[in-house]
């Protein structure tokens, strides 16, 4: 063919586009996110469960709870070791993690996960 | 019935298992970062040495696929994109090729009606495919987050529009649920229908299957299986940037499955039918505009033939065709 020209100009393209992540990250070594725990969650100590299981399914409790309050009008949850949670998104977990910028929020940026609760539901004002 | 579709399920089936068992035994760094490196490699060096070799090869003759009227006498309606004569009128065929598969969308099935042949318009098959490639497409695009940070706005857009149903939490992904369903659509096809079922062979069936274990694999984490998102992420960006290692607990089994499957699909890619990812550029089919008659193509590897032509013929006989009464052009 006499398109050699326009064919690797094509292939320098593709070339560009399909390691977009290896220059954009610029071979930057990057942080994982770690949250930052308020006193008053470091006096409760627990979670309301086991961390392992809320880093993978704390998304899954919240639709639970929510789903548990709103159809049935429960508004108790007895997490796997027999303890009571009031089940509720602004007054259970961030009334322990009311840093939410400083907890939630590194998590999610870093996954890039951006959840719409907050154009409802409240949360304190960080303050130092 | 043809059968051949057993042999790709039951290789893929295999290499899910390859690659849980290795995570199990603690090959993680092997499937997690090795392989995807490899597969990288293969990927793009099998890339560009296929496309170069395919540069390589003569198309002495324009042999565009002619869906319309030709360019002809004036008062004759010609149809400059589907017969193009003008590269305009073949870049605009080639968009249409590859933004809406505008060959599949004329497919017709010809049947026998009682006694008349009869070809009927069918879009099954360009509407599994559309729904398939653009499902692909967002999932790829969207899969960018786990590689790149800070992650740009056109993902987390991306992911916005793709979540805008707000079933669940993890909040479901539309193009997750129809990039499964499309490529299980396309296997049907392939499996249910006597006559396709006829021309499909294991190479046809291996990447669908291969396609359908990433979809499910990833489904399964996302929204069943749960894997811890932010270790995933510090793997794949430790891949990303050049730091790999493998993180401490907290990435099950099924993610090597699920990133060895891709490690597989993207390192298949230059040797299989997945090439028509670049193909489709380079079809010759399409991407010529259909000139023949107006333009003198000539074939590079012809032979230098001596050549009489008429007008040297007329010099060498005109006295003798003019004794005959023979007409001549040149007085
Ligand atoms: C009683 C206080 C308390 C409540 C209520 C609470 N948490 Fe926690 N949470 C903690 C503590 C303490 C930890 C850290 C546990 C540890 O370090 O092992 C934690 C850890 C976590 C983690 C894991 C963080 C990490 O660094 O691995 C997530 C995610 C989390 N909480 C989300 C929630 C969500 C969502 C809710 C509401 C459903 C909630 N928490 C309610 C106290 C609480
Ligand atoms: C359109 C506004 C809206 C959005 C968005 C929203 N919620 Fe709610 N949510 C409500 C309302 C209203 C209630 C009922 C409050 C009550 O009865 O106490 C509620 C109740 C809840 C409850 C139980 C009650 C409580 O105090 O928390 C949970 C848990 C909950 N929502 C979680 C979520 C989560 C998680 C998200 C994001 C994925 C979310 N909600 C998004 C409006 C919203
Ligand atoms: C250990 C890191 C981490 C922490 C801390 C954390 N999250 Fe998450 N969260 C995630 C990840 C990762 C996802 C996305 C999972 C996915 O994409 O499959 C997520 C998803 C969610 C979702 C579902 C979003 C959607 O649209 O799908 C909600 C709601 C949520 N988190 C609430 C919270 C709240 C509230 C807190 C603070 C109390 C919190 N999370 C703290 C990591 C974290």
């Amino acid at each position: 063919m006499k398109d050699k020209g326009k064919i690797i100009v094509g292939l320098v393209i593709f070339v560009a586009v399909f390691t977009f992540p290896f220059w954009y990250n610029h071979g930057a070594a990057t942080q994982a996110p770690e949250p930052e725990l308020t006193e008053k969650a470091k006096k409760a100590d627990k979670c309301v469960e086991e961390t392992a299981y809320m880093r993978k399914e704390h998304m899954q409790i919240l639709d639970e709870w929510r789903d548990t309050v709103v159809r049935d009008g429960k508004r108790l949850y007895v997490n796997a070791s027999g303890k009571e949670y009031m089940a509720s998104l602004s007054n259970t977990c961030i009334d322990c993690h009311s840093n939410k910028e400083k907890f939630c929020d590194k998590c999610h940026d870093y996954a890039s996960v951006d959840p719409y609760c907050w154009d409802c539901h409240t949360y304190p004002e960080e303050k130092e | 019935m043809n059968v051949s579709y057993l042999y790709s399920l039951l290789a893929v089936i295999v290499l899910g298992l390859i690659a849980y068992a290795g995570a199990v035994v603690g090959l993680e760094a092997l499937f997690g970062i090795v392989i995807p490196y490899l597969a990288v490699l293969v990927f793009f060096v099998g890339f560009v040495n296929k496309v170069l070799d395919w540069a390589k090869a003569p198309v002495p003759f324009r042999i565009t696929t002619t869906c319309g009227q030709q360019k002809t006498l004036d008062w004759i309606k010609p149809s400059p994109i589907d017969n193009p004569t003008t590269t305009v009128g073949v870049i605009i065929r080639m968009l249409l090729e590859i933004l809406l598969f505008r060959s599949l969308f004329r497919n017709t099935r010809v049947e026998f009606k009682g006694e008349k042949i009869s070809y009927k318009w069918v879009l099954w098959l360009w509407l599994f495919a559309i729904m398939f490639h653009y499902s692909f497409f967002v999932v790829v695009i969207r899969h960018l987050r786990f590689f790149v940070e800070p992650v740009p706005f056109f993902i987390s857009a991306l992911e916005t529009v793709d979540g805008m149903l707000q079933i669940g939490l993890p909040g479901l992904f539309i193009s997750g649920a129809t990039l499964l369903g499309g490529a299980t659509l396309l296997l049907l096809r392939r499996i249910l229908l006597p006559k396709i079922n006829y021309i499909s062979r294991a190479a046809d069936y291996f990447p669908l299957f291969l396609i359908i274990g990433i979809a499910l694999t990833g489904i399964l984490m996302r929204y069943f299986i749960k894997v811890d998102v932010v270790k995933v992420k510090e793997l794949t960006m430790g891949l990303a940037s050049f730091h790999p290692g493998i993180p401490e607990d907290g990435v099950s089994a099924l993610f090597y499955v699920h990133l060895f499957f891709v490690s597989l699909l993207v390192a298949y890619i230059p040797f299989s039918k997945l090439m028509h990812m670049g193909g489709i550029f380079l079809s010759p089919t399409r991407n010529l505009a259909n000139n023949n008659r107006m333009k003198r193509h000539i074939n590079p590897w012809n032979p230098k033939v001596k050549i009489h032509t008429y007008e040297e013929y007329e010099e060498d006989f005109r006295e003798k065709m003019k004794e005959a009464d023979i007409p001549v052009e040149k007085e």
